[in-house]
């Protein structure tokens, strides 16, 4: 099942990766339900070892490991199969089901183009505004420096 | 020979109902809730999972509730868990170049690229305590800025630096190797960077700081400036087994401090600014900084510095940094031991005896 670096499929699984948990089920649980999936790999939790470079360019090192949820479904719509991919940091079994479960629609020819519209914009859309409300928060706290001029003498 | 010793169970049962009672305190105040502790304990939370070596603020805020607040038996628990589960991938470099910032200052220059952003910090408080928290209230509202065109990229303070060759440029090195885990390779001495970077980010943040505190007092020779200082969250990509090509698995908040130290060079190259570098999980600008200033202190060798102080010294700083192997020795102590104890009560008594005659 090795694919080549698919560029839309990074972006969408990013997107699903990112959402928050309640935004993810409201739009996945209705869209996945419509369809049965194989679990090729049923959720399991582990450990993710997240690594960082010495100041950020220099030799990998490790930074410690971080809680991974993943699993595989696979599902066939008239006589086309497709496998999808679920990861996310965390220990959430249904968070990573969705994932997967879209991952594999997303796939589909038939559906995708629906479905980048009814839940990956949506998804983008609401995280791409939290992140401006958070930077315009923090932005607030940006030193504006000036310097006092001394009087030109006339 | 062994003698059977009986009679602790009734007693090691009551002692976990002790605790248990001792942990929820008085019945008459609310339950704490995990997500309370996630949410207003949050850089506790963030030191655990630091320490613990373990990104999962859940289960740190959990592991905090259980050890009453004890941040080492937090620490502990963490760790444990962490022994149950697989190792089922390791990711891409996080690129703190990319970082969300929710803060980044710079000691070092005044206005540079993306600002100097304060974000949320104790620095500019006057610590009175604030008697108006004794009561519940709500919840304060952050002020929004009008305008904000900050990029999200936010590029280091030292680049044009090194650029310019004045500080030292970091790049891998020859075939940029994949680094080695002491968590689960036991650390033989003398270290790699890499790998005392790893021991560092989860050492005891007290000691840290304590032994970072000491190259300043003049315990090993640093002149540090805090070059870039940032918090923020960053994304987390591995490539999966199944796809061959990274993706995103979600995001983690990490503090970065890239310190500024001063020159070294040789006949053969020219003077420059060397650097200490510290990453940890969370908002840890404490640990941070005296990650960098410990990180650099130990570089002495590389330098051909002279090694004066402990803390230049990777098997003084490195293993005793493990709050969790510390914490285990020292209290072992009370632990039973009361055969060995009769022996040297023996020889002790045979001794003076001798003395006597």
């Amino acid at each position: 099942m090795t694919s080549t670096p698919d560029s839309s499929r990074q972006a969408w699984l990013a997107v699903l990766a990112l959402a928050p948990r309640d935004a993810l089920a409201q739009r996945a649980v209705a869209r996945v339900a419509e369809h049965r999936f194989e679990w090729l790999r049923e959720p399991e939790t582990g450990l993710a070892m997240v690594r960082g470079r010495i100041a950020n360019r220099g030799d990998r090192f490790n930074l410690g490991e971080a809680t991974l949820t993943r699993c595989i479904a696979r599902v066939t719509i008239d006589g086309h199969t497709t496998a999808g991919v679920g990861h996310v940091l965390g220990r959430d079994d249904e968070r990573a089901r969705w994932i997967a479960q879209l991952d594999a629609l997303l796939q589909q020819p038939t559906l995708r183009d629906a479905l980048q519209r009814e839940v990956i914009g949506p998804l983008k859309a609401a995280r791409d505004e939290v992140i401006a409300a958070e930077r315009a928060r923090h932005a607030a706290s940006r030193v504006s420096f000036y310097t006092l001029k001394p009087e030109v003498s006339a | 020979m062994y003698i059977a010793v009986k009679g602790g169970e009734a007693a090691i049962e009551a002692s976990r109902a002790l605790l248990a009672a001792a942990r929820r305190g008085d019945p008459a105040v609310r339950e704490l809730e995990v997500a309370q502790i996630r949410e207003q304990l949050g850089l506790l939370v963030d030191r655990v999972m630091a320490e613990a070596s373990l990104y999962d603020p859940e289960l740190a805020a959990l592991a905090l509730k259980q050890a009453r607040g004890d941040a080492v038996e937090a620490v502990f628990l963490l760790r444990a868990y962490r022994t149950t589960l697989p190792l089922l991938a390791t990711t891409e470099p996080i690129d703190t170049a990319r970082m969300q910032v929710r803060r980044r200052v710079s000691a070092i220059f005044k206005d540079l690229p993306g600002g100097q952003l304060l974000g949320p910090t104790y620095d500019y408080t006057q610590r009175l305590l604030d008697f108006s928290l004794l009561d519940t209230g709500p919840a304060p509202r952050a002020t929004d800025a009008t305008d904000d065109s900050h990029d999200t990229t936010v590029p280091h303070a030292l680049e044009a630096l090194i650029a310019e060759g004045l500080v030292e440029a970091s790049a891998p090195s020859d075939g940029d190797p994949a680094p080695p885990d002491i968590t689960r390779n036991p650390p033989v001495f003398p270290l790699p960077r890499s790998a005392r970077l790893q021991m560092l980010a989860r050492a005891d943040e007290g000691w840290v700081l304590g032994m970072a505190y000491a190259t300043q007092r003049g315990y090993a020779h640093t002149h540090p400036f805090g070059g870039d200082i940032r918090y923020g969250a960053v994304a987390v990509e591995l490539v999966p087994d199944e796809l061959g090509f990274p993706i995103v698995v979600g995001e983690i908040e990490v503090t970065e401090c890239q310190m500024v130290n001063q020159f070294a060079g040789s006949a053969s190259v020219p003077p420059q600014f060397t650097c200490g570098y510290g990453l940890v999980y969370g908002h840890g600008e404490r640990k941070a900084m005296a990650m960098s200033l410990v990180d650099r202190a130990l570089r002495a060798d590389e330098f051909g510095e002279d090694v004066t102080a402990p803390v230049q010294q990777q098997e003084f700083v490195l293993p005793q940094g493990d709050s969790i192997e510390a914490s285990g020795f020292v209290q072992h102590l009370k632990l039973p031991h009361y055969v060995t104890f009769e022996s040297e009560l023996q020889l002790i008594r045979k001794l003076r005896e001798e003395f006597d005659q």
